[in-house]
């Protein structure tokens, strides 16, 4: 069947690096390897408020079990990956590019890795708020790469239903690899994820997304389809460009809808989930188990690249050990080589964004020539797919002009790299726009901490204007009491004084009868 | 000669009416200007400045009898951003009123603490819980760093922690690069 | 009909106020940082020149010529102007207190721009008729916030530029106005008809 597809502007051919790590099945980690020694969990691992320790040190804490409560609503839940002695609560390296710690669980394994007790969840006969909450609480994200809370997207739009749900089996990016194998292994999971999606947003259909450069994956993943006669499910193959795989590009691709500035797709009656997130819901909810793991690649300077299923918290050199890192190695990127993070150790655990531990050398990623000037020869506005205008957001966030950056649409940036991949001057354009985004984000947050500083101010004084005037009507109350009390007992002893008067009198007229006769 | 007076005397009269008509049909009450730089301002009712809180400040500024740079909480962003307010010249921090100091939080040594309720009345956005004879506590995400409960505290029970960086705080740093050197 | 517009062309570009005329540097260079003032700048101005230069000629061809007081042009216009800038301030002041503080001396120093002066003096050598003087007055404070808002476009990006310590701010201002002076004068000839 063919469909039309639309183009979006921009995007980049990188050399893809792909098939290297696509000879091996998916292993599980957790049963081809020895047992690490120690889970570090962190509790912050999506997007919005860290999650609450649920455990202290000392207790035992199944597979699966509740160990980090999700904060306020954009939040998620974090589970135990086995069963196990929680070691410590305690600050730990965190895989994130600032080298800093964060709150993580730290689990030592007891080998048994038995689950708690879960049992499928009968969401189609749940309101959807309970749905949500049931998301929520088993703790799935998007794992794509941008770990939002999947609870919050689950969401059937202002009209009631979305018009297309997407699927994003694309994996632009290269050496990554994990969303293929597991298309191409765990086919029924995704399709039958992107069904229960399909149902909980009332869509009028579902597009699965798959670049054209994964022919395997989009055959078995159509002869799926086919065999569980899945309902208005389609499997699209779309042309292979980075960034493909970003939400707003496939979803232009897919339905020619450009999702404006500003605006949210649902906005337009769209919605997007990777591939994996579509199986993890499915896992959630027909299965009763929360997300303790993920498939994600290990790939780069490494003898046997290939995938793995890993459980959250795995050391990261654990898990790259068992491919052989050769020995010029001297970074893990996090991530691909267009978007990924460094690293600041090679111990930081597994987290729900791990979808690739690329193992770099100088040969691989040599030291980049030195930046030169800018001559605004516009290969940048040329390959950015989110039409916008590299370099001069690059000229306004150099020189810290944030307000001008952001006119030119700065939080649009999807950073997905393509501008300064082609920049024929070298210039680092997307760390400048990432030290704009943070210094826009600083100042908003010193912003809303000083209006908020500002009314409990205002509002001190408000407390105290109202307690002296309180206080002076109290007194004024008093006193007219008192006043109205000597009133009342000056009547009195006047009237006493009446009184006496009034007998001296008759005792003087009966004195003077007495005298007269 | 006098139809030259006439004509400029003329002129003074129709115009000046005209003016004065004006100055009472577009008269403006109050000062909007001064919300603008109070938003500016960080709230922090320290008093550095040399005036009782943030507002007084900003009306001052309003009048013309303050100058922009004397607020150490603002620090050079704050006067940055009341010079392009009001297109005056950016200047450095007035050193007679202050440096400007790392973001800091005040904290009550617990073990310390007598329950008098002096940096209560102190704090001027009422950031201390407690009460007489009970135990205080400042509240950390309230507490604006002005150092006002530090002087009434009978017992010296409170320090200054500076707000240590934090995973979700981290900011990206600015890039730079080494100048390409030719070799002579 | 197409000698109003070649007095409003003429007046715009071919004989533009600030650059090729060179009159009215000082809200060119003070009031041009930003944008914003610059437009708010640039209108203010309109709003004064067009009135200006209107009631400016009907006082000359009514009142001046026919008592024999052109030496008093001078002094008549100013005052004229004075009067029109106060009124100007006044609706500035109610309806964008921000623009006023913003604006603050340059608003009252309209009065004393030499263009606001030149450009009604220039109107009454040409000999207009009151219609011509409007658009002569409108399109030359045209041509003024052309100026005006090209140049705070190109200042606004300077900001960012690399441009060598000394030369920072004003320096580098002038030389801008400069070469947008040079510009201009690819226009010379355009108004010529008849």
């Amino acid at each position: 069947m063919s469909r039309r597809l639309f183009n979006f502007n921009g995007g980049v051919k990188p050399p893809y690096n792909k098939e290297a790590s696509l000879g091996e099945a998916i292993a599980d980690f957790f049963a081809v390897a020895p047992m690490p020694a120690e889970f570090v969990i962190p509790l912050h691992q999506s997007v919005g408020g860290p999650p609450h320790p649920l455990v202290k040190a000392g207790e035992t804490v199944k597979k699966g079990q509740l160990i980090g409560g999700p904060d306020g609503n954009v939040s998620s839940a974090v589970h135990a990956s086995t069963s196990g002695r929680v070691k410590a609560v305690e600050m730990r390296l965190m895989p994130h590019t600032s080298g800093l710690s964060a709150l993580c669980v730290v689990i030592e394994p007891d080998g048994k890795d038995e689950w708690i007790d879960h049992a499928p969840v009968p969401w189609r006969s749940m309101s959807p708020g309970e749905v949500r909450d049931a998301l929520r609480d088993a703790g799935v994200v998007g794992l794509g790469g941008a770990v939002f809370p999947s609870h919050l997207k689950v969401n059937p739009g202002k009209q009631g239903h979305l018009d297309t749900l997407v699927i994003n089996g694309a994996e632009c990016e290269p050496f990554i690899t994990c969303d293929d194998m597991q298309m191409r292994q765990r086919p029924d999971g995704i399709i039958k994820g992107a069904a229960i999606l399909r149902d909980l947003t009332q869509a009028k259909q579902v597009l699965i997304g798959i670049e054209d450069n994964k022919p395997e994956a989009v055959a078995i993943m159509r002869a799926a389809v086919d065999r569980l006669q899945a309902e208005r499910i389609e499997i699209v193959a779309v042309p292979t460009r980075y960034p493909a795989g970003g939400a707003k590009q496939l979803i232009r691709v897919l339905t020619g809808i450009e999702v404006a500035h500003g605006k949210r797709s649902t906005d337009y009656g769209v919605q997007c989930f990777n591939t994996g997130t579509a199986h993890a819901i499915h896992d959630a909810l027909e299965l009763g188990r929360p997300m303790i793991s993920r498939i994600l690649t290990v790939a780069g300077n490494v003898d046997r690249p290939r995938n793995f299923e890993v459980r959250f918290g795995t050391p990261m050199n654990d898990v790259v050990a068992l491919c052989g890192a050769r020995p010029d190695s001297d970074r893990y990127i996090m991530g691909g080589p267009m978007m990924g993070y460094r690293m600041p150790a090679e111990t930081v655990p597994v987290v729900k964004a791990t979808n690739c531990i690329l193992v770099g050398s100088k040969a691989m990623f040599p030291p980049p020539p030195p930046e030169m000037p800018c001559i605004r020869c516009g290969e940048c506005a040329k390959a950015c797919p989110s039409d916008l205008a590299p370099f001069e957001l690059f000229w306004f966030s150099r020189a810290k002009i944030f307000g001008k950056a952001q006119e030119y649409h700065l939080f649009d940036c999807i950073e997905c790299g393509c501008c300064a991949y082609v920049c024929p001057a070298n210039i680092p354009l997307v760390d400048y726009y990432r030290f704009a985004k943070s210094e826009i984000w600083a100042r908003e947050n010193e912003k809303s901490a000083a209006d908020t500083a500002r009314e409990r101010y205002e509002f001190r004084l408000a407390r105290e204007e109202r307690d002296k005037l309180e206080k002076a009507a109290r007194l004024a109350a008093k006193a007219a009491e008192t006043k109205a009390k000597l009133a009342e007992q000056q009547a009195d002893s006047a009237a006493k004084k009446d009184l006496i008067a009034a007998a001296a009198a008759r005792v003087a007229d009966a004195e003077n009868k007495t005298n007269a006769s | 000669m006098i139809s030259a007076l006439l004509v400029m005397a003329l002129g003074a009269v129709i115009l000046g009416a005209a003016l004065g008509y004006a100055a009472v049909r577009f008269r403006v009450e109050g000062d909007p200007l001064v919300e603008k730089i109070d938003g500016i301002l960080p709230q922090t009712q320290c008093g550095q400045c040399g005036f009782p809180g943030c507002r007084p400040y900003a009306e001052a500024i309003a009048r013309g009898e303050a100058d922009i740079n004397q607020c150490p909480p603002g620090g050079e962003e704050g006067i940055k951003k009341l010079a392009d307010l009001l297109g005056r010249e950016a200047k450095p921090l007035s050193g007679e009123h202050g440096i400007e100091k790392a973001k800091s939080v005040a904290v009550i040594v617990e073990n310390l603490c007598i329950g008098c309720t002096l940096c209560i009345q102190a704090c001027p956005v009422d950031a201390i819980v407690g009460a007489a004879k009970q135990m205080h506590t400042v509240i950390a995400t309230q507490c604006t760093g002005c150092e006002l409960c530090l002087e009434p505290c009978p017992v010296d029970c409170i320090v200054m922690e500076p707000i240590a960086e934090s995973v979700e705080s981290w900011k990206w740093q600015y890039p730079v690069f080494e100048i390409a050197r030719r070799s002579a | 009909m197409t000698s109003y517009l070649f007095i409003v062309l003429g007046a715009v570009l071919v004989n533009n106020v600030v650059l090729v005329r060179i009159l009215g540097l000082c809200p060119f260079m003070g009031v041009s940082k930003k944008l914003e003032t610059a437009v708010g700048m640039g209108a203010a101005t309109t709003f004064v020149l067009t009135l200006g230069c209107g009631t400016s000629a009907v006082l000359d061809t009514w009142l001046l010529v026919p008592n024999n007081l052109e030496y008093l042009r001078t002094l008549a216009f100013i005052v004229t102007i004075a009067a029109i800038v106060q009124l100007t301030e006044l609706i500035i002041q109610k309806t964008s207190p921000v623009l006023h503080q913003v604006l603050g001396i340059y608003l009252p120093l309209i009065t004393t721009n030499c263009a606001v002066l030149g450009i009604p003096l220039l109107n009454i050598t040409q000999k207009h008729n009151l219609v011509e003087s409007l658009l002569f007055g409108f399109g030359s404070s045209l041509g003024f916030t052309l100026a005006l808002i090209l140049f705070a476009g190109l200042r606004e990006r300077l900001e960012g530029a690399d441009v060598p310590r000394h030369f920072r701010g004003t320096a580098i201002g002038f030389i801008t106005g400069g070469i947008m002076s040079l510009a201009f004068m690819g226009f010379a000839g355009l108004d010529k008809y008849k």
